[in-house]
């Protein structure tokens, strides 16, 4: 491992720089300018959710390789409240915005892969994946 | 050629055939395109990238600035795609909403289904209509052993699902009533009973009970807040309002209702009716009692069950083809 590199969120413009991350490995993966644009859209919406329901948390951005394969993998995680109905949050429609974000369902979309775990009291984690085709 | 080979391909001369002549032909070729597109399910900022990269190989020397500024289309376009691919789930998630609904409501039409009794020396028809899917309005036949011929119709405050399932109980409850019917206002009272301890407190139904008794021609009835029906006296040709109050089912356990009756000489015929029917809306506001007669007037002549379906049609046809409320139409005629 080793090729993980972390911007920590504490305010609005961590957002900027973890999304910069983002691309700079998502280039350097060889990954092509809408793919780029899907990694840093899904890594500000978890970073803003970061930042308005945790108050502060990081985001980890690490190159994985598997077999020949290359991806690039988020890591989204904070120690704030968590979430109590996974479940709902992940049904399209739910969002607060009413849809105007891409929300955790578009995140699960932009990106190969999606995992999370939260709950009450104990943070969030969130780790998106997307592999380089 | 796999589709997005061709996708770039048919893009490519699109544009390549605008930039040479403006014309509205290729702008119309643009919009077929998204045709295809659509159909395959491209998201917009993948069309934002082939158009800046086919820029490019197209002219070489395109200004940077101008090749930049697509990354911010493509940004921008990317909330677009989002929002495109919740749709096309929200769309499928519809779909199977629909589909289960239809099924819901024929599982309700076998559930609630009761059969017009075929009773000599009457004419019945009757007519249940949903304005959504599934129906809020019941209506119930049954001939008990004294050859008495009892008519429920019912209708609950509310609309669609809850409405309806609120309906199922109604039915289970009337199903388990004793086979020897008892006189209508006991019907309700125990019927009332059933409502107020099993439903929801928001939930109020009406209904009309009746029960006709062919040795004496006589219709014994109860009404527990319903819609007041109507009387057609045949010797006078006039129309009476069915007279009858009470309180709606599942307000009170400890209601009584007062039972009223009346004879049925040949010709008379007994009209109910849910408040679809009165409270369908046209332009000129709600339908008066009195255009109600005119149009049952109208079709006088015809069997009961051919007047119900032709006013049923009139109506629809007043109202635009929307119901906006279950409509459900009873009419019983003594035969001259
Ligand atoms: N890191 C987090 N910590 C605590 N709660 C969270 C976190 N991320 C999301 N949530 C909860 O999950 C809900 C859904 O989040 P999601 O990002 O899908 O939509 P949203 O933020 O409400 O709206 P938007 O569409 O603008 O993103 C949030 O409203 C919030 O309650
Ligand atoms: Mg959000």
């Amino acid at each position: 491992m080793g090729n993980q590199s972390c911007v920590k969120i504490l305010n609005e413009w961590d957002i900027v720089a973890a999304r910069q991350l983002g691309r700079n490995v998502a280039k350097e993966l060889g990954f092509g300018t809408v793919d780029q644009a899907r990694i840093t859209t899904a890594i500000s919406e978890l970073a803003r959710n970061i930042y308005l329901y945790a108050g502060q948390g990081q985001i980890c951005i690490e190159k994985i390789y598997d077999g020949g394969k290359a991806g690039l993998k988020i890591i989204a995680a904070d120690n704030g409240p968590g979430i109590n109905d996974i479940r709902q949050v992940m049904e399209d429609g739910f969002s607060t915005s009413g849809g105007l974000g891409a929300g955790l369902p578009g995140v699960k979309r932009l990106m190969d892969e999606f995992d999370i775990d939260s709950s009450p009291g104990s943070g969030t984690d969130i780790i998106a994946t997307k592999w380089l085709r | 050629m796999d589709f997005r080979e061709k996708m770039e391909q048919e893009y490519r001369e699109i544009l390549i055939n605008y930039l040479k002549n403006q014309s509205e032909q290729s702008l119309y070729q643009g919009q077929l395109f998204s045709r295809h597109t659509l159909e395959q399910k491209i998201s917009p900022e993948e069309i934002v990238s082939l158009h800046k990269s086919l820029l490019l190989e197209l002219y070489p020397e395109v200004p940077e600035s101008v090749l930049h500024s697509f990354d911010i289309l493509l940004e921008v376009m990317m909330g677009y795609g989002v929002a495109y691919r919740e749709h096309q789930s929200l769309r499928n998630k519809q779909m199977e909403l629909r589909t289960e609904m239809e099924i819901a409501a024929n599982v309700q039409q076998t559930l609630l289904g009761t059969s017009i009794p075929d009773v000599e020396g009457l004419d019945i028809g009757a007519l249940s209509v949903p304005a959504k899917h599934m129906n809020g309005d019941y209506f119930h036949f049954v001939v008990d052993e004294n050859n008495c011929i009892n008519v429920a119709i019912a209708d609950v405050i509310g609309k669609g699902i809850p409405a309806a399932l609120c309906m199922s109980m109604i039915k289970y409850a009337m199903d388990s009533l004793p086979e020897n019917r008892n006189a209508p206002n006991l019907v309700l009272e125990s019927l009332n009973r059933v409502v107020e301890q099993n439903v929801d407190p928001s939930m109020f139904i009406t209904m009309f009970y009746g029960m006709y008794n062919p040795e004496n021609h006589t219709i014994y009835y109860s009404s527990a807040g319903h819609e007041p029906g109507f009387f057609f006296q045949k010797e006078t040709e006039e129309f009476s309002e069915l007279e009858a109050r009470g309180l709606l089912l599942g307000i009170d356990k400890k209601t009584k209702y007062l039972q009223f009756e009346k004879e049925v000489l040949p010709g008379d015929m007994i009209i109910l009716m849910s408040d679809g029917v009165t409270e369908c809306r046209t332009e000129e506001g709600f339908l008066e009692k009195e255009e109600l007669i005119g149009y049952i007037r109208k079709y006088i002549h015809l069997s009961a069950q051919e007047i119900v379906n032709n006013i049923y049609k009139d109506l629809e046809r007043l109202q635009h083809f929307q119901l906006r409320d279950d409509f459900t139409l009873i009419i019983i005629r003594r035969n001259v």
